[in-house]
């Protein structure tokens, strides 16, 4: 059952010594162009947590939004981000579900994305709230005003959605580091020591250890494919429940999901090009798995695709007076440029180059990637604000145009997902090492096998490869 | 006793002169916010007179239509709100609780009249204006959403003057600030659920028609549409 998974990824055997060195250069290593490019990425995100001080001290009125558009480039990058997070643990979940041999180099910086973005995400709509520092009575607690949140909103169903899938993911992503904190707790020696003593939780690697990972892991696996589906579908109800032209879609649901594994995929694919790049990783992430990736990202391009054009073909064929003003406004007013630039970056751009194999190299799957991101990020604006721009009434129709205020945390948040990438590789070897360890056995030993192999020295137990009969 | 505060707008009778959005900003606190401001679309009236060209150069022809909040039965400004600062009260009139209000601007996005405005930054009067604010009605702060309550302090006070005297408000005892100040009685308010009062007559005129009824929100405002318009059609 489990030598099938081995793929051509892994045909170059790399010893055991090997990966736990090549991994754990860069968390034993610190260069200096990792305290500069830390250095660098502050600013952006100095001048963003200004922005918003300044925006909680004046007033949210030094943003753009304005009445009619209620909402613009804060819930613009709430969705953006909620969607990016839906590349990492989706697909590593699924990806473990299939036993594909492929993945092992290519869940853990996955699921780092996740957790990032999904912090990041969950913190616009805290800053685009008028009193951000009230944004606790979303909680359902006992309070001394005597009521509870309201159950019938969808901002308290994103509260609900968003706090599970975080939880969720953490767990996800937390699991499987356990035994590489013990690697590094068992080489590591001073204050680093220290640290991944309590971060490793005690792991001994034992038989009992490994079966409850791998238990606990599969359980995590299983209940995270819904719980992200129903994030996106959620955070997409905050639209088509309110009665605005062309945001009361039944199709948004997966619209929302599906946009958000594609611009998750490409997201992931820009990752992983830079790891591959600034660690070396060329051993561990090679061609294939950016090949995969894109085969994956092709596909979400497709769906895309279609799913657009189901949207806007019904809005366009039932010609309801109040939709056809922001209908036109996108297709050939004031958003026409956004639409068609939209348009090349999620579809005529990467199609191409993924469909055709010659151009899915590790430079064309990132240049496609790049457009996606790019093309996603402007999807979700246009989703949300030519409609408010064109409600009902004529005479209540507007602009919105953004501020240096929403442009400068816009701008931060980018520097916040980067840097901390930048610090969770500095913690956390990037690439699952017994994942990766186990994968390179053929055939990999069994749990009675593993259970065979005692005593075994304390400090070899953690490195020990696991079984491949984990999900 | 329960009412159902509701409200017939006669087009005909409108003539757009505006006196109810004077009397509406000098009734309920509403700050003016500036000429840039207001440029940018974040004045606030909680009645405002829509204007509407008709016809061609040079038969051009104007008509208004003052739109209040419509007090729906089914308000989407209700249920999206996550702190109930946008609730449903037992007259059945969309009532905000500004102090509950945090701020998220889903009701104003979500409501088809944009009836709801929001205060982007604190509100301020140039002295001495700062000395003739209503005190029946509270001052709403920086970032929290207003919108018209058909005077809700002329309602209370109103029913609790009847309910000390033992007795059911009559027909017109009292009246919205809009109301009052028709100069040309084109506004009509009262409870729909006595079906002797006059707003209730009205309502249920053949010329009356909802604003916007095919979004299904059921409002409680009743326009009176122009007998002038059905012989264009």
């Amino acid at each position: 059952m489990a030598t099938n998974s081995i793929a051509p990824a892994n045909v170059a055997r790399l010893s055991d010594d090997r990966i736990s060195h090549d991994l754990l250069h860069p968390v034993f290593h610190t260069s200096r162009r990792f305290y500069l490019i830390a250095l660098l990425l502050t600013v952006p995100i100095l001048a963003a947590i200004g922005a918003f001080l300044y925006q909680a001290y004046a007033g949210i009125g030094v943003a753009g939004i304005t009445r009619p558009v209620f909402w613009g480039f804060y819930i613009t990058n709430f969705v953006f981000w909620i969607g990016i997070s839906h590349a990492g643990t989706l697909i590593s979940a699924i990806l473990r579900l299939a036993n594909a041999g492929w993945r092992r180099p290519v869940t853990r910086c996955a699921e780092a994305i996740t957790v990032f973005a999904l912090v990041i995400g969950a913190s616009f709509p805290v800053i685009h709230l008028g009193r951000p520092w009230l944004f606790f009575w979303l909680i359902p607690y006992p309070s001394e005003r005597g009521i509870w949140p309201n159950f019938r909103s969808p901002l308290l169903w994103d509260f609900f959605a968003i706090g599970t899938y975080i939880t969720g993911s953490l767990t996800f992503l937390l699991l499987p580091i356990i035994p590489d904190w013990a690697t590094v707790r068992d080489k590591a020696s001073g204050w680093r020591k220290r640290i991944y003593t309590v971060l490793a939780l005690g792991w001994r690697g034992t038989p009992r250890e490994w079966r409850r990972l791998e238990m606990g892991m599969r359980i995590m696996a299983v209940a995270i494919i819904p719980v992200a589906v129903s994030v996106h579908t959620i955070v997409s109800w905050d639209f088509a429940m309110a009665p605005v032209p062309m945001w009361h879609s039944t199709v948004f649901g997966p619209y929302f999901v599906a946009g958000a594994i594609f611009s998750g995929i490409a997201a992931l694919i820009i990752a992983m090009a830079f790891l591959r790049k600034f660690l070396h990783l060329e051993e561990y992430l090679k061609p294939i798995h950016f090949d995969n990736l894109g085969k994956l990202l092709l596909l979400m391009s497709l769906l895309w695709i279609y799913f657009i054009f189901a949207e806007r073909l019904t809005v366009w064929y039932g010609n309801q007076t109040s939709e056809m003003a922001a209908f036109w406004s996108i297709q050939r007013g004031k958003f026409a440029i956004l639409f068609w630039t939209m348009v090349f970056c999620n579809f005529l751009i990467p199609f191409p180059i993924l469909a055709i194999k010659k151009l899915r190299t590790i430079a064309g799957t990132v240049i496609a990637s790049v457009t996606v991101v790019i093309g996603m990020w402007i999807e979700r604006f246009l989703i949300i604000v030519p409609p408010l721009e064109h409600k009902y009434l004529p005479y209540a129709w507007g602009n919105y145009r953004p501020t240096w205020v929403e442009i400068t945390i816009t701008a931060g948040t980018f520097a916040a997902m980067a840097l901390l990438y930048l610090l969770f590789v500095k913690f956390v070897p990037i690439i699952s090492m017994w994942e990766f360890k186990a994968g390179q056995h053929v055939p990999p030993p069994s749990p009675e096998r593993i259970s065979a192999l005692s005593p075994v020295q304390p400090g070899l137990q953690s490195t020990l490869p696991a079984t491949d009969s984990e999900a | 006793m329960a009412y159902r505060w509701g409200m017939v707008i006669d087009l005909d009778r409108c003539t757009g002169c505006e006196a109810c959005v004077a009397a509406c900003h000098a009734e309920n606190n509403i700050a003016t916010v500036g000429d840039a401001a207001a440029a940018q679309g974040r004045a606030m009236h909680w009645i405002r007179v829509e204007r509407y060209w008709e016809g061609e150069f040079p038969n051009v022809r104007a008509w208004f239509r003052p739109i209040p909040c419509q007090q729906c039965d089914a308000a989407p400004c209700e249920p999206v709100c996550p702190t109930y600062a946008s609730y449903h009260n037992a007259d059945g009139l969309n009532a905000q609780v500004y102090n509950r209000c945090i701020g998220t601007r889903y009701c104003a996005n979500a409501c088809p009249y944009m009836g709801r405005y929001f205060n982007w930054f604190n509100p301020v009067w140039d002295k001495p204006l700062n000395l003739q604010l209503n005190p029946d009605v509270s001052v709403r702060e920086a970032a929290v959403m207003e919108k018209c309550t058909f005077c809700i302090q002329r309602i209370k006070a109103a029913e609790i003057k009847a309910g000390m005297e033992k007795r059911e408000i009559k027909d017109g005892e009292f009246s919205p600030a809009c109301v009052q100040s028709c100069p040309a009685g084109a506004m009509v308010f009262g409870d729909l659920d006595n079906p002797d009062s006059e707003v209730s007559r009205l309502s249920r005129s053949v010329r009356g028609t909802k604003l916007l009824s095919e979004v299904g929100t059921f409002p409680k405002v009743t326009y009176l549409e122009r007998e002038s318009s059905r012989g264009d059609e």
